[in-house]
This record gives structure tokens, C-alpha cells and sequence, in this order.
């Protein structure tokens, strides 16, 4: 046999290509989430975190806008973790295979492939205007619902979809309907690939910028009701610098979200594989 | 004695192909009766006729009668629910629920509407007993099932199938997942269970079948070729194909 490159070598070429891929994209996270950590963690202190904001946030915290962010995420989350969860049980239980479920599953597909630019358009026209809710809380927080709504419906559906048929028929068998199955069998045991779906979504809607660049209205006072206007942290931290308020800040805000971001994804984790070892006996 | 099931003429469609031709046989109260047969040749298809699991497959049609105690399953009238409840299925892989042990042998109860906590715990226990269980896990019984030895998880699913008073239990090849040891235990259940309930076993160990069961029916080809005393259909069997099949020639 007159190989060029034996199996061996071939083997070490290619695990040593996989490797180099793996450690970059690990150097990239680590050098851009370094990179805003190290310009912005200065400015970052309990004044930055808990104050209120000075000359448009040239000086001063950015406590309003920590308040808008989970206000606004949390009336998108209420919105989209129920529709987009009923249409996964509709799609993965109920359904079959037609021609509407596919045209679901087409439309879905859309959604979350549409630049959210044109969700902040539509969320304008739509919430601000036409429904006349204004730049306010609750239309910022419909608009990200829309952008995180497909994101949950389809993790949603493939964590149902992948829970093995035969706790089902297990369930089916002991004279459970359907509804029984679904609500105590298998939803619990789709709660990880679920939550994993809502918090995409919700990491799509605490950062996103464009879609409520228009419907969430531009306040420096933390909103109280629904129909207040807010600014989430995305927003400040756009016209910090586009304005040029204050680099430094900017810089400092962006170093708050993305630990929020870390804080929220690594509770959550941890709080899903804690029910999935207690779930699977491990 | 009346039979508890009667099976007359029974037709199984799966679309376009013909499962089951012309299925009669009477299945005696409190007695196991073994199905056996080469795969494909329509015995699960059979049992899963008996509790309508093959309900749930779209293109599943039927013709024949089905009485359960002198009555027809297939009535429009009959609650489904209400027949799963009084006809129990063991599945051939465990497929313990992924709760702790105790919820498992609950749900049934639950789902049924029994909501009194002393009760359920005073069933759970009774159940697990009776499934030889009782003593591995009283102490864990908070933990989840899928923690379980397969053995364990098979005897589990038996518990669980009981615990909601069936009449019949189907066993859908209960021991074909498990290893000797847990054979022989699950063996020992079925002949411990048969003074309270109907069985019906499916399986591929013919052993098995001489060894648990009063009476036996052999399939072929979605078709019974014979049926009738164990004892007689392996001694003695009147059909070439049963002789053929039970001494190895072919299946």
C-alpha cells in the first residue's frame, strides 16, 4: 500500500485541526468578553450599578435601565413562554403531519430568521400606533415577544419530540388521556430542552437592540407601569455611544449586561442539570 | 366458568397490510396464557388489540369482536380510559416514568382521581409488595426509577400496572431486556400474580412459555395455528408447523 499520509498520522492531523478549532472559538469568547470586562469593569462600582443617571448618562448609574431590562424581558417572557410552548405541545402532540403544521413550522422558521430591525418597525406601527400603547413597557415587551416566540416554540418542540415514546405508551397504558400524558409525563420530562428554549429567548430579548429601538421609548426614570416608557440596558449603552455621551459608560454598561447575561445563563444551568439528576436518578 | 376474553373472527388492518386473519381464541379467568411465535407474526399486535393501544396508529383498522367479561371493547359506548384501567400492559423495554419510585406506582392511582394521601402510600406499598419489589426499595422510594437495575424497573412497571386493580395484564416480552437473574424473579411474579389476575404473556423463550403458563398459543403469519393446553401443544402438538417451530426447525 503506498498511502501519502498513513491512518495514524492522518488521525493526529485531524484531531489537531478539531482541537485548534475548539481552543479558538474558546480565545474569541474569552477575548471579546475580556475585552469589555477590562474597559468597562473601572466605571463599573454600587454608584454605576445602583445610581440613578446624570446629564443622559454621561455621569452617574444606570439603575433604570437594570429595572427597564428585566421589566421589559419579563412581560416578552410571559408573553412567548406560554404561546410558544402551547404551540409546541400543538405541533409535536396534536398535529400529525398537514399541510397548516407545516406552514406553522415554515412561518416559525421565518420569524426567527427576520432582522429584528423590521420586528422594531412592526412593533411601532402595530403596538405604538395603531393599538395605541405608545413608546411604553408593554410595547417594547410584545415586540421581543414576537422575536423570542419562534425560538422557544421550536426548542420547545424538539425537547417534546425527543421524550421517548415509551413513557408515553407507558402512561397511555395505565388509562391516562392525553392531556394526562402530556401535562404530568411528558412535559416534565421535557422541562430542561423547554428551559433551555426560554432562556435563547430570553437571551435574545435582554440584548436585543434594534426591535425595541422604536417601541420602548427612551426614559432616564425607571418605568413603574406597563404603559411607562423605559430604556433597557442594549438601548442605553446604543446611544451612549452613538451620541457620544460617554465611551467609559457605555463601556461599563456593556460590562453589567454581559455579566447579567453569565449570571442568568449559569444559574439557570445549574438549576436544570440539579432537575435533570434528580429526574434520572443520577 | 365464563371466559374473561373472547376473541371471534378478528381482522387487524394496518393500512394496506393484513396483520391479523381471522383470530379466535377464548382466554381463560386467573390463568397464564403464553403467546408465542416467530417476530413479525403478530402477537404484540394482538395484545395491544386487547387494551386498543393500536388505537393511537392512524391507519389501524379492525374487524371481529373482542368481549371482555361478554363485553365488546370496540363499543362505541366503551370509555377507553376506563378499559386501559381494567386491562394492564407490562411493555417489553421497562419504561419506568422519569418520577421518583413512589410517583410511579402512584400515577395510576392519581390519574384515576384518588387524591387521599394515606391511601395512595397504603397502595403504593401493597403494589410494590406484590410486584417482590417492596423490600429493594422501601427506603428509597423518593428516588427517581430511573436509578433502578433493569430487573428492578421491569417489576416496577408491574407494580405501577397493578396498582390500578386491573383485571388483565398484558406482558409484552417482560423478559427479553433482562438478564437470567431477573428473568427467574420476574418468572416467580407471574406465577404469584396469576390466583388474582388474567395474563396474557408474549414471548420469544419457549422455556418460558412451558414454564409460566397453563395454556398456549402458537402464531404464524398473523394467523393461530394452534392453541390449547401447554403441556399438550409442546408434547403433543396436532399441526406440523407448531412441531416444527417448538423443536427449532425454523422462526
Amino acid at each position: 500500500m503506498n498511502r501519502i499520509i498513513s491512518p495514524k498520522n492522518s488521525q493526529k492531523i485531524m484531531k489537531t485541526i478539531f482541537w485548534g478549532s475548539g481552543i479558538f472559538t474558546m480565545f474569541l469568547l474569552i477575548l471579546v468578553i475580556g475585552y469589555i470586562l477590562v474597559n468597562g469593569l473601572p466605571v463599573v462600582n454600587l454608584n454605576f450599578i445602583f445610581g440613578d443617571p446624570i446629564d443622559n448618562g454621561a455621569s452617574g448609574g444606570i439603575f433604570p435601565f437594570i429595572i427597564s431590562t428585566f421589566y421589559v424581558t419579563f412581560v416578552a417572557l410571559v408573553v412567548a413562554t406560554p404561546l410558544g410552548v402551547g404551540g409546541a405541545v400543538y405541533l409535536a402532540e396534536y398535529a400529525g403531519e398537514n399541510k397548516l403544521v407545516k406552514a406553522i413550522r415554515f412561518g416559525s422558521e421565518i420569524l426567527a430568521s427576520i432582522p429584528s430591525i423590521v420586528f422594531g418597525l412592526f412593533g411601532f406601527a402595530f403596538f405604538v400606533v395603531y393599538l395605541n400603547f405608545g413608546f411604553s413597557v408593554l410595547s417594547g415587551g410584545l415586540t421581543l415577544a414576537l422575536m423570542a416566540m419562534p425560538t422557544i416554540l421550536r426548542t420547545a418542540e424538539v425537547s417534546i419530540e425527543s421524550v421517548p415514546k415509551s413513557y408515553s405508551e407507558g402512561s397511555m397504558a395505565l388509562g391516562a388521556s392525553k392531556w394526562q400524558t402530556i401535562y404530568q409525563v411528558i412535559l416534565p420530562a421535557a422541562v430542561p430542552g423547554i428551559i433551555t428554549g426560554v432562556i435563547l429567548g430570553m437571551a435574545r430579548a435582554v440584548e436585543e437592540t434594534a426591535a425595541i429601538l422604536y417601541t420602548v421609548g427612551a426614559a432616564l426614570q425607571a418605568p413603574v407601569s406597563i404603559f411607562d416608557p423605559a430604556r433597557p440596558l442594549p438601548l442605553h449603552l446604543y446611544t451612549l455611544a452613538t451620541e457620544g455621551i460617554s465611551m467609559p459608560n457605555a463601556y461599563g454598561t456593556a460590562a453589567v449586561l454581559v455579566i447579567l447575561i453569565l449570571i442568568i445563563t449559569i444559574v439557570t444551568n445549574t438549576l436544570v442539570d440539579r432537575y435533570t439528576k434528580k429526574m434520572m436518578g443520577r | 366458568m365464563p371466559y374473561r376474553l373472547e376473541v371471534e373472527n378478528l381482522n387487524v388492518y394496518f393500512g394496506e397490510s393484513h396483520i391479523l386473519n381471522d383470530i379466535n381464541i377464548n382466554i381463560n379467568n386467573n390463568m397464564v396464557t403464553s403467546l408465542i411465535g416467530p417476530s413479525g407474526c403478530g402477537k404484540s399486535t394482538f395484545i395491544r388489540t386487547i387494551n386498543r393501544m393500536n388505537d393511537t396508529i392512524p391507519t389501524f383498522k379492525k374487524d371481529g369482536t373482542v368481549l371482555l367479561d361478554g363485553k365488546d371493547i370496540y363499543d362505541p359506548k366503551v370509555d377507553v380510559v376506563d378499559l386501559r384501567k381494567r386491562v394492564g400492559m407490562v411493555f417489553q423495554k421497562p419504561n419506568p416514568f422519569p418520577k421518583s419510585i413512589f410517583d410511579n406506582v402512584a400515577y395510576g392511582l392519581r390519574i384515576h382521581g384518588l387524591n387521599d394521601k394515606d391511601i395512595i402510600a397504603n397502595k403504593v406499598e401493597e403494589s410494590l409488595k406484590a410486584a417482590a419489589l417492596w423490600d429493594e426499595v422501601k427506603d428509597k422510594l423518593e428516588m427517581s426509577a430511573m436509578g433502578l437495575s433493569g430487573g428492578q424497573q421491569q417489576r416496577l412497571c408491574i407494580a405501577r400496572t397493578i396498582a390500578v386493580e386491573p383485571e388483565v395484564i398484558l406482558m409484552d416480552e417482560p423478559c427479553s431486556a433482562l438478564d437470567p437473574i431477573s428473568t427467574t424473579k420476574i418468572e416467580d411474579l407471574i406465577h404469584k400474580l396469576k390466583n388474582d389476575y388474567t395474563i396474557i404473556i408474549v414471548t420469544h423463550n419457549m422455556q418460558q412459555a412451558t414454564r409460566v403458563s397453563k395454556y398456549t398459543a402458537f402464531f404464524l403469519h398473523g394467523e393461530i395455528v394452534e392453541s390449547g393446553l401447554t403441556d399438550k401443544l409442546f408434547m403433543d402438538p396436532t399441526d406440523k408447523r407448531t412441531e416444527d417451530y417448538i423443536t427449532g426447525r425454523f422462526g
